[in-house]
């Protein structure tokens, strides 16, 4: 009986794999599930490009209508959380539960899970309150799921500059916009709902160590998902 | 007996990961609003930009990269799948 000599592999989790796809179950449940938002988003992209290169009549110009700054500040919040997950993961995976713990001969402390998930869950929530923003100022000024509202500032822009401001096609833009991007959103809050709730039943109480953190790395694979997806929509809905 | 050699894979520079996906997102803003690029080749830049940054979150981020082909494959196959499904709908505006 020979067995090889182990060295230590960072990225293989030591829990028992099911055979096939060489995974835990959960993980290849979410796995499964991402395969499926695949598709539920391209519906929601497809339809986009078909609605918007479909018709004849000019759509707005990027920047006119959203604020495009506001959102890359978004898009920023959303990168970090996913950095901060992948260090939660990271944390755990080298037995780090604690919150931050002093180095011998370094400035910045150390971070552990503990800090790490919280982290990812201020930016998932800040990203979540920017978008609310977002959405109020934009109906504020008169943007709506049905086009501009008459009488609003935005319609009277649209009216003395309708090819900048697309106003023949409002209804259509503005139905797409808040399709996609509210589905993002509803994404971002299930997201932030599910690490709170592990980070006090789990997290907190310290119920993961090196051994296991099976949830940790699911939510983490949920999360970047969403963060994958928010990438592809920024680029298509603010910036073209 | 025998049990295979393990095979071994480093943890990936994760702030390295994260600085490339800044600067790109600031590279598509400047280029979506400032840059003189005619529309077509922004248009063009600006995928490729953001499938580049999808690509870095899916390889290193949910670690694709480290994964079986047998997982990789449960999330590449609906790719195509998702491919078809907007060009055939496309097509019928085309026509």
């Amino acid at each position: 009986m020979t067995h090889a000599t182990h060295t230590l592999d960072q990225m293989r989790p030591p829990y028992p794999a099911e055979p096939g796809a060489g995974v835990y179950s959960s993980k290849l449940g979410m796995w499964v599930f991402l395969a499926s938002d695949v598709m539920f988003f391209t519906a929601l992209i497809g339809s986009y490009v078909i609605l918007r290169f479909g018709v004849s009549s000019p759509w707005a110009r990027p920047g006119a209508v959203l604020n495009v700054p506001l959102t890359g500040l978004n898009t920023f919040l959303l990168i970090c959380s996913s950095v901060s997950m992948v260090k939660a993961y990271a944390a755990i995976a080298d037995g780090k539960k604690y919150f931050l713990r002093k180095v011998a001969g370094k400035t910045l402390q150390d971070g552990g899970l503990k800090f790490w998930l919280l982290v990812t869950i201020i930016c998932g929530g800040a990203f979540v309150g920017v978008q609310v923003f977002e959405y109020i100022k934009l109906v504020g000024h008169g943007i709506t799921p049905a086009g501009y509202r008459e009488g609003s500032e935005l319609a009277e822009k649209a009216l003395a500059d309708p090819v900048k401001y697309g106003a023949n096609i409002a209804g259509l833009y503005g139905s797409t916009f808040f399709t996609m991007t509210g589905f993002h959103g509803f994404h971002v809050t299930c997201g932030v709902i599910s690490m709170l709730y592990l980070y006090f039943t789990k997290v907190l109480p310290e119920k993961y160590s090196a051994q296991d953190y099976r949830g940790i790395e699911v939510i983490g694979l949920y999360w970047h998902f969403v963060d994958l997806v928010w990438i592809i929509l920024f680029t298509i809905v603010y910036l073209i | 007996m025998t049990t295979s050699p393990a095979t071994t894979h480093v943890r990936p520079n994760y702030m390295r990961i994260w600085l490339y996906l800044f600067v790109m997102t600031i590279a598509e803003v400047l280029l979506a609003f400032e840059l003189p690029v005619s529309q077509n080749m922004k248009l063009i830049l600006l995928l490729i930009l953001a499938v580049w940054k999808a690509m870095l979150v899916a390889l290193f981020f949910m670690h694709l990269k480290f994964e079986r082909w047998r997982l990789r494959l449960i999330f590449i196959v609906p790719l195509p799948l998702a491919a078809i499904l907007v060009l055939t709908v496309i097509m019928e505006h085309v026509r």
